[in-house]
């Protein structure tokens, strides 16, 4: 059985917990105490419907204020698959943590509320997902039992969503309606809506490939840690701690160290101290190589045939997510892409994305809380990357506060 | 002057979805997947931490990171301690498996009690009927930090614990009085871990945070691992407290309402004696514990732990102050 993460994108009015909560009653994974806990608050906070919503609001003030503040985690199981659901919701801070939440999905449900069409948010939410370079996009058309269970309806927000689905970067992409209140096509098909005959959404949770969108033809390996057991039997012993980022790598593989560019051959892959012949995109194992090479944290191992780019100059989409100090250009900050740390400073800001309109805004001074822009950054040392859209893992960087130490920047490296 | 952003897209259809893509390699295990994600994140304190702790507890949760910590420096030994906060009222089968896995595993073991705390700070001890040490540890643990000066402490929380948890990052930052805030948690993006802090201030990692109550039994049965005897179906003379059964040990007040029992039972979780309670059970082995749980209503922290039910927010609470 294998996982599948996923994230819910849609405000509470779209009914984006009342969809999660629906998922998990229908699939049987809510526990009994955990549904008198929803009982005994559904009845002090409103006239007694149970609000399946209560069950991904965690924190005292989200209770209080009735809204979620942060990036919150599920997780439940069908006989098929093992899911993480990831409930990235907000307002002010929405962007930063949708952007949290999309950056480890493979599947992103984007909920718009049939009555209201494709709104604003959906056309926000819609850019992340594709920035992020998540996978498999499910629009759900929500609250349907709200428009008569239209057929047209539901055609007429599909057809416009698909409009603005041609102007990203989306994969795959399903558009399906759904009622989260009445469980309509969530796990069960709708006896209201019989002229849908597409998957439900679950169906679609449980067969979606995930296997195929992993990166499995770059080696890329992040050496973070050199273990040297320093033992009389072990005393040479030199091996390098990490994980594939994407591709694989093989015993007797020719291979070059990056950033330096010096080449060796690995001669064992062990895992948990055990040898291993092969190991595969996201394995975490030890490498030994051939040759006595000076190798340490923050270098990476790749296959001497297929390279990555070794630059100090890169070119970014960043979102910015300080909210108490702004990005201008001039601004220095430490880098840290895979297991290296480096410091960089910002030549310039190329343009703002606005994040609605996906109009492109020249001639901006300064990015602030949720601003989306193309940047470009010098760093310190050249670090080896893959662009984003190729290899979200190895085009992932984030950008470091010095002196507040906070992580202030996502960047997708392109 | 404004212009459009364009990008190229391929939509496909609700039909084109199915799962004929070429499969070239095995079909990972979310096991392995899990395991794999964890020892990443082991590695990473190690790679990241001058002076990083493994908090362990006797419990299951700590012994499956004891295991992840081994696989992830084997050959090497786990480059960092296993630090235990003694409430002094803990089951003696799980500190007496403590001493034995750190021996075992030639682990450095430091064990730092609740009870110099209390003698050392002239605290209150809480008394009465559901009277507990467990958020005293809060103190003790924090003077460990302090005094050994650990910048990292790898816990074994998991997020499907507890509401609370469900919404904390892997690395959580704590600042230099060991609080958690939640409003001003770092993003945590992708796989790329912020552990920079400043001197006394200090980070708590949770590498099994995606983890399930279930994962861990798993995991636990596939490893081969032997648990402390009490996770299993024994007699033990219990008190029958609000429908909880707690061990009878004179730690606890006994309160004229209860009732002393003897009963096959077994414990889901190991904290404190006074706040872990036990379920009536026959399950002997790892096979049978992991059947009763898949079918089990009821779920692990609501069946087993009174301190979370003082209050809907009680973890919230503890946790800004200091805790685990």
């Amino acid at each position: 059985m294998d996982l599948l993460r996923f994230i819910t994108a849609g405000s509470v009015d779209d009914g984006k917990s009342t969809l999660i909560g629906r998922l998990l009653f229908d699939t049987k994974n809510i526990l009994a105490d955990q549904m008198e806990a929803i009982e005994r608050a559904s009845k002090s906070r409103n006239d007694g419907e149970i609000d399946l919503a209560l069950l991904t609001d965690g924190l005292r003030s989200e209770r209080e204020q009735g809204i979620t503040i942060d990036v919150a985690y599920k997780y439940f199981q069908t006989p098929n698959r093992k899911f993480i659901s990831i409930d990235a919701p907000g307002h002010i801070q929405y962007t930063r943590n949708m952007v949290t939440g999309a950056s480890n999905a493979d599947l992103a449900i984007i909920l718009v509320d049939a009555r209201h069409g494709v709104a604003e948010q959906t056309r926000r939410h819609s850019l992340i997902a594709s920035m992020l370079g998540i996978p498999h996009v499910v629009v759900a058309i929500n609250k349907m039992d709200l428009v008569g269970n239209s057929e047209d309806a539901f055609l007429e927000i599909a057809q416009t969503y698909k409009d603005l689905a041609d102007k990203l970067n989306i994969k795959d992409l399903t558009i399906i309606p759904v009622s989260a209140l009445n469980g309509d096509n969530i796990v069960e098909r709708s006896k209201n809506m019989p002229w849908y005959t597409g998957e439900t959404l679950l169906s679609i949770l449980e067969t979606v490939n995930v296997l195929k969108d992993k990166n499995t033809t770059d080696g890329r390996f992040s050496v973070q840690y050199v273990i040297r057991p320093q033992t009389e039997e072990l005393h040479d012993y030199r091996g390098y701690a990490g994980r594939l980022q994407s591709g694989s790598l093989r015993k007797g593989e020719a291979v070059k160290i990056l950033p330096s560019g010096t080449e060796s051959k690995i001669a064992r892959i062990e895992f948990g101290g055990q040898e291993i012949i092969e190991a595969g995109v996201f394995e975490s194992v030890t490498i030994l190589l051939e040759d006595d090479v000076d190798i340490s944290r923050g270098d990476m191992i790749v296959s001497v045939d297929n390279s990555p780019i070794v630059s100090q100059d890169i070119e970014a989409l960043v979102c910015w997510m300080d909210d108490r100090k702004t990005l201008k250009a001039g601004d220095k900050y430490l880098l840290q892409h895979g297991t290296a740390r480096t410091k960089c400073s910002v030549r310039s800001i190329e343009y703002q994305i606005d994040i609605n309109s996906y109009e492109k805004l020249d001639e901006v001074e300064s990015l602030k809380l949720n601003d989306v822009a193309r940047i470009v950054l010098r760093t310190a040392q050249p670090i080896a990357y893959d662009p984003y859209q190729q290899n979200r893992a190895n085009g992932a960087a984030i950008l470091i506060d010095e002196t507040s130490n906070v992580t202030v920047g996502a960047c997708m490296v392109e | 002057m404004s212009n459009e952003v364009s990008m190229s897209i391929s939509v496909k259809e609700a039909s084109d979805l199915s799962d004929q893509g070429n499969i070239d390699r095995r079909k990972p295990d979310y096991l392995d997947q899990l395991e794999a994600e964890a020892i990443y994140i082991m590695r990473e304190v190690a790679g990241q931490f001058e002076r990083p702790a493994l908090l362990f507890s006797g419990g299951k949760d700590s012994i499956t990171l004891v295991r992840l910590a081994q696989k992830a420096f084997a050959p090497g030994k786990i480059p960092f301690p296993l630090v235990h906060i003694d409430t002094g009222h803990n089951f003696v089968e799980a500190t007496d498996y403590r001493d034995m896995l750190a021996e075992k595993t030639g682990s450095k073991l430091i064990v730092r009690y609740v009870e110099d705390t209390i003698k050392a700070k002239n605290l209150k001890e809480p008394t009465g009927k559901n009277a507990s040490r467990n958020w005293l540890q809060t103190f003790t643990l924090l003077d460990t930090i302090e005094e050994f000066g650990f910048d990292a402490c790898i816990g074994g929380a998991r997020r499907d614990e507890e509401k609370a948890r469900a919404k904390e990052r892997i690395f959580s930052f704590r600042d230099e009085f060991g609080q958690w805030d939640p409003k001003r948690q770092r993003p945590e993006l992708w796989n790329l871990f912020n552990g920079r802090i400043h001197k006394g201030e200090n980070v708590r990692v949770f590498p099994i945070s995606n983890w399930t109550e279930l994962d861990v039994w798993a995991y636990l049965q596939r490893e081969g691992i032997t648990l402390p005897s009490i996770y299993f179906a024994h007699e033990r003379e219990c008190i029958l407290r609000d429908g909880r059964l707690l061990y009878n040990t004179p730690v606890i007040e006994k309160d004229p309402e209860d009732q002393i029992v003897t009963r096959q039972v077994r414990f889901r979780t190991v904290g404190d004696m006074t706040c872990t309670a036990a379920v009536e059970s026959s399950a002997a082995t790892l096979e049978e514990v992991i059947a009763e749980i898949t079918v089990s209503r009821i779920s692990e922290r609501g069946e087993t732990r009174i301190d979370d039910q003082q209050t809907e927010a009680a973890m919230e609470d503890r946790k800004k102050g200091g805790y685990f």
